[in-house]
């Protein structure tokens, strides 16, 4: 019997012309409570007595379009060290997740060197690496010293490369051991089982978190301009500065959340894939 | 010669022992049928046949060779030998055919091409070959332990270790993989079976033994330890497995 020539029956239609009554209910109540919400803040914000000023030095439209080439330009360095740190901190993290699950006693030098870099840079605060790195290394005056905003780079990446590797590790000790039985079983080696067996199921299960670090990881860049390179945010502020209006940390505010935007969507995808899949769906 | 052949295995987890004093000796195209009650030592021993656990004591030989020396390179061993386990453990994220061809391609070192025509041929011998592209969760569990024991296959291995591996499955799944494992003795591969189905013991095996508490009580021909046990432990789980209609 196909969809086709099945008549519902009467206790069905009910059923259906009632859910259908429910949905629209539902959304009209949705419709209206957010329509009133959003009154209630329009009228309370611009109706507070202090709003024409605040939206003076937050809101100005003209010093936005003037601080706009000056926060781009600064948003371009923050995505390029994005790009770059993310990728060196994921690696990073993953290297060190490996080496701290090698045994014997021929890695122990290793191991003991890899849980120490967990633990140091997880607990030390970003801030204290950059000046480290961008303030103390050039002070050595070594001989071919990179620039400060790859010091910079390498500060961010040392730093998240330790939380990353945490959750590489949770991923890696997440493989149930018979499937370690099982590679082992075939003949497979350490390395190959490592590679073809654990780390591409491991890899997938921490697709979230390691996604959301690098979500953290965007908004933490900017940091570098502590020591000298212009990020959006340090441009903002020179911006405002000058004009003495805060208008240019709004720009530079919409513009993050907006380059946040494709990431974030990014992230919430997986996570809903890899519940779907978990739950064998 | 012996394919293998197990001499005073014993095997301790913790304070309790496993393995105790054993021995066993498989002939070329010979099926051992390993039965006895849960936590009587039947997976710890085929584990350590495969190397996967440490023994405390004992040798085991393969085809002569002793690979319980500790100078013999694990991998190597493995790679005669083919494991089946009773949860399948087929690898989530590789399709059917990428399950098979993994130990093959990587260990064998067999181009792909070649790798994956021999697991399409031994699919389709077995009635999976429309499945070869499916991914392992879209399977049945009798479809996937036939998977499994095509994977193991796809090294060409010298011997067979089947640890219960119809025990997680539906009644009427269980047929097709028994029937696997018939075909397997008629093409004379030499296995060891940890089994809880009497009935398949008595009917595909050449030897049956009956382990308790990690030694060999008995063993010997299916009608003699089955049908005329002479141990008093022996008798007493077979009376249980009858109780429980398994017989
Ligand atoms: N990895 C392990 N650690 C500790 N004890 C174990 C381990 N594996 C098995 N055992 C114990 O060894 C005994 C034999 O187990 P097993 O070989 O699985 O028996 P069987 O397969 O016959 O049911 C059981 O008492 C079990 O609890
Ligand atoms: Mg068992």
């Amino acid at each position: 019997m196909t969809l086709l020539d099945h008549m519902p029956s009467e206790a069905q239609l009910r059923r259906a012309a009632y859910r259908r009554r429910q949905t629209v209910y539902s959304v009209l109540v949705a419709a209206s409570s957010t329509a009133a919400l959003g009154a209630l803040l329009v009228v309370a914000v611009t109706g507070a007595p202090g709003w024409d000023r605040v939206r003076r030095s937050f809101l100005d439209p003209e010093i936005a379009r003037d601080a706009l080439p000056a926060v781009l330009s600064g948003l371009w360095l923050n995505v390029r060290l994005l790009v770059c740190c993310a990728a060196g901190a994921l690696l990073l993290g993953l290297v060190i997740a490996v080496l701290r699950t090698l045994r014997g006693p021929i890695f122990f030098p290793v191991r003991a060197l890899a849980a120490g870099y967990t633990y140091t840079f997880r607990g030390l605060p970003l801030i204290i690496v950059l000046y480290l790195l961008t303030l103390g290394v050039p002070g050595l005056r070594l001989q071919g010293m990179p620039p400060v905003l790859v010091l910079g780079g390498f500060a961010l990446v040392l730093t998240y490369g330790g939380y990353l590797a945490e959750v590489f590790r949770a991923g890696i000790e997440s493989v149930h051991p018979s499937q370690l039985a099982a590679a082992r079983s075939l003949g497979l080696t350490y390395r190959q089982t490592m590679r073809h067996v654990v780390l591409p199921q491991a890899v997938r299960r921490v697709a979230p978190p390691l996604l959301n670090d690098v979500v953290a990881l965007q908004k933490d860049v900017g940091l570098v301009s502590l020591a000298g390179p212009i990020d959006a945010v340090r441009a903002a502020q020179i911006a405002t500065a000058q004009s003495f209006n805060y208008t240019p940390y709004v720009v530079a505010g919409v513009l993050f959340v907006l380059l946040a935007i494709p990431l974030i969507a990014v992230t919430d995808w997986v996570t809903l894939r890899s519940a779907r899949r978990q739950s064998g769906g | 010669m012996a394919v293998l052949r197990c001499r005073g295995l014993r095997k301790k987890f913790g304070g309790t022992v496993v393995l105790d004093q054993l021995d066993l000796t498989v002939a070329e195209h010979q099926v051992v049928a390993l039965i006895g009650a849960s936590g009587s030592g039947k997976s710890t021993l085929l584990r350590c046949v495969n190397l996967l656990d440490e023994l405390d004591d004992g040798t085991i030989e393969l085809d002569g060779e002793d690979i319980s020396d500790p100078r013999v390179d694990p991998d190597r061993v493995r790679r005669r030998i083919g494991m089946v386990f009773q949860a399948y453990n087929l690898f989530p994220h590789l399709s059917v055919l990428e399950n098979i061809t993994l130990a093959p391609r990587r260990v064998h070192r067999r181009a792909r091409a070649e790798a994956e025509a021999q697991a399409r041929e031994l699919l389709d011998r077995v009635g999976l070959g429309a499945r070869a592209d499916a991914y392992p969760d879209r399977l049945s569990g009798g479809q996937q332990q036939r998977v499994a024991i095509v994977r193991a296959l796809a090294n060409s291995p010298r011997l067979m270790l089947l640890d219960e591996v119809t025990s997680a499955l539906d009644p009427e799944l269980v047929g097709e993989v028994l029937a696997m494992i018939r075909d397997l003795k008629a093409d004379g591969m030499t296995m060891v079976l940890a089994t809880h189905e009497m009935g398949f013991a008595r009917e595909v095996a050449d030897e049956v033994c009956f382990l308790d508490a990690g030694r060999v009580v008995e063993s010997g021909p299916p009608e003699q330890v089955l049908g005329e046990p002479t141990q008093a432990r022996t008798r007493q789980f077979l009376r249980r497995i009858i109780e429980a209609g398994r017989l």
